[in-house]
């Protein structure tokens, strides 16, 4: 399964693993479901990983444990050589939806996870530094602006500061952009390889979107489903930085199709 | 100037070719002040009409020039610091005190319902089969036990108010989305982070909701109180206009006394636009 590893792969193998998952298990007592079995995962320092499959493989499963919302069955589960147990400060996380609160300004919902943690006092601190992600995501001004005012792509990119508040080891992304439209949305993707590597960051993106996952990722995870298993590794070889005139490049094609027809093989789609 | 004409023969010719106009509703084009107007003149004139064809007795409804007079003499009296200020006073404190214990009982079981598995559990049930109950039919209980002052009236006033508070704290803390909590849990926030920081703040429009439920319901609860259980508030004077039929006074004092309700409700929606100012107009323009 993982023999795809050792191919030629020029992204960042060298670097230092960050993440580590050992045969990761997860069994819903509940219903007797398998939605993981025998994961093998190694986010390495500096890259990015995707997470592709149909519902049901586990992805969202898979995400939860690592960012330490519900513990394996079975398996090891090791971020910066210490095992995750919970939420965790080194682990950064967004959602599909921005979900500010529309009481706080974009600099006081930045820095929430800071109040949570540290309290109000470490909370004003962090202003400065909240001023300065914003500045890297582009909203330079909109500091004192309530989410209602912000735009979908904006209040995202607000929620990805609140994210990186904290300076997680790990970023992990739960379809971040799916609720944007496709131009904000490729944009946005942009944004977020240009953010990712101005921060040095490892990120993990779950995705429903093929396209998006080979844009942007070194690594992507397909997945399949009953029971939630790694289908195969892709290692993707487009030269960094990404553009979005790659999609047009035939070797995207070609990468593309492969994913969609390990996709294709798997049952009920 | 020189092609002046010519922007003419074209606005014509574009008015020409419009084949289809959207047309804008009367009712759209009135301003609300005017057609609110127009409602009350109808509404007075009619009753104006009903009375001088004595087409009921005047014992039944007096002329709306009658009720007029009438509320000048109240307003009189309780300008100049009468005995209808001093029953005004009780009555208003009665609300005051009412909604103040409703607010602090409501908020605190709408707590302990919304926020903990027992109280969803155990407790809900309960205030779910008194809530169907008439609470009206509770107010020789309040007497019985709390005598004939003002406490028997706050009492009952409390107990009708207290209801829609529960039920808007519980709504308000359960409206929190599944993504909101699951970013508290990532952010390692304790219980009672949560709650303080994220389910409260979400939940402040419902909350207010049941508030506003709350204060039309105390001033009911507490008139209620007064004509079951006597004292000298204001519907003791309802009361007593009432059994001598003199109906001019029993309609003005009304009037009066929602006003009083008016207010307490506008109180309350000021402080809501004031501490949930990022709810959306729209949604509180349900509320009128």
């Amino acid at each position: 399964m993982n023999a795809s590893l050792a191919n030629d792969y020029s992204g960042a193998s060298s670097e230092a693993p960050v993440y580590e998952l050992t045969n990761v298990s997860k069994t819903y007592a509940r219903n007797a479901v398998i939605a993981l079995e025998n994961v093998n995962l190694t986010l390495r320092h500096g890259s990015f990983t995707s997470v592709i499959g149909s519902s049901g493989c586990g992805k969202s499963t898979l995400l939860k444990i690592m960012a330490g919302l519900i513990p394996p069955t079975k398996g090891r589960v090791i971020l910066q050589d210490k095992p995750v147990t919970g939420p965790r400060r080194d682990i950064g996380m967004m959602f599909q939806q921005a979900t500010l609160f529309p009481w706080k300004t974009a600099v006081e919902n930045i820095v929430l996870p800071i109040e949570i943690r540290d309290g109000k006092g470490a909370a004003k601190k962090a202003k400065e530094k909240a001023h300065d992600l914003l500045e890297i995501v582009g909203l330079k001004g909109f500091e004192n602006v309530y989410p209602n005012e912000l735009s979908g792509g904006m209040a995202q990119r607000a929620s990805i500061c609140r994210m990186l508040i904290t300076e997680p080891a790990v970023l992990l992304l739960d379809e971040p952009f799916s609720a944007l439209d496709e131009l904000s949305r490729d944009m946005m993707n942009m944004e977020l390889q240009r953010i990712c590597r101005e921060q040095d960051a490892t990120a993990f993106l779950v995705t429903h979107s093929i396209q998006e996952a080979v844009i942007l990722s070194d690594e992507i995870v397909v997945m399949k489903p009953r029971p939630g298993r790694i289908a195969e590794i892709v290692q993707v070889d487009l030269p960094r930085p990404r553009t979005l005139d790659m999609m047009t490049t035939p070797r995207f094609g070609e990468i593309v199709d492969h994913i969609r027809s390990m996709l294709d093989k798997g049952e009920d789609m | 100037m020189t092609d002046a004409p010519t922007n003419q023969r074209l606005e014509t010719e574009a008015a020409d070719d419009t084949v289809w106009v959207q047309k804008v509703a009367f009712i759209d084009s009135v301003p609300r002040w005017i057609a609110m107007t127009f409602v009350f003149v109808v509404f007075i004139g009619t009753w104006d009409l009903v009375t001088r064809l004595e087409l009921v007795s005047p014992i039944i409804l007096p002329t709306p020039w009658e009720t007029f007079d009438d509320m000048i003499f109240v307003g009189n009296n309780l300008l100049s610091g009468d005995y209808m200020l001093v029953s005004l006073w009780i009555t208003i404190k009665e609300v005051i005190y009412g909604f103040a214990l409703a607010i602090a009982l409501g908020f605190s079981l709408g707590v302990l319902v919304g926020e903990t598995a027992f109280g969803e559990k155990a407790v809900m049930p309960y205030l779910v089969a008194i809530d169907t109950m008439p609470k009206v039919a509770f107010a020789p209980l309040f007497v019985a036990w709390l005598g004939f002052g003002i406490e028997s009236k706050v009492a009952l006033a409390a107990f009708i108010a207290t209801f829609p508070i529960v039920v808007g704290t519980a709504a308000g803390l359960h409206s929190a989305d599944e993504n909101a909590r699951m970013l508290f849990k990532t952010m390692g926030a304790s219980r009672i982070q949560t709650l303080i920081k994220m389910k409260l703040p979400t939940g402040l429009p419902q909350i207010f909701t049941g508030l506003k439920i709350g204060a039309v319901g105390v001033m009911a609860g507490a008139i209620t109180g007064e004509f079951l259980g006597g004292g000298k508030g204001f519907g003791e004077l309802i009361r007593v206009a009432a059994s001598q039929l003199n109906t001019p006074r029993v309609f003005s004092l009304i009037l009066y006394l929602s006003l009083v309700g008016l207010v307490l409700y506008l109180i309350v929606q000021w402080t809501q636009r004031r501490v949930v100012f990022w709810q959306k107009e729209s949604v509180g323009a349900q509320d009128h």
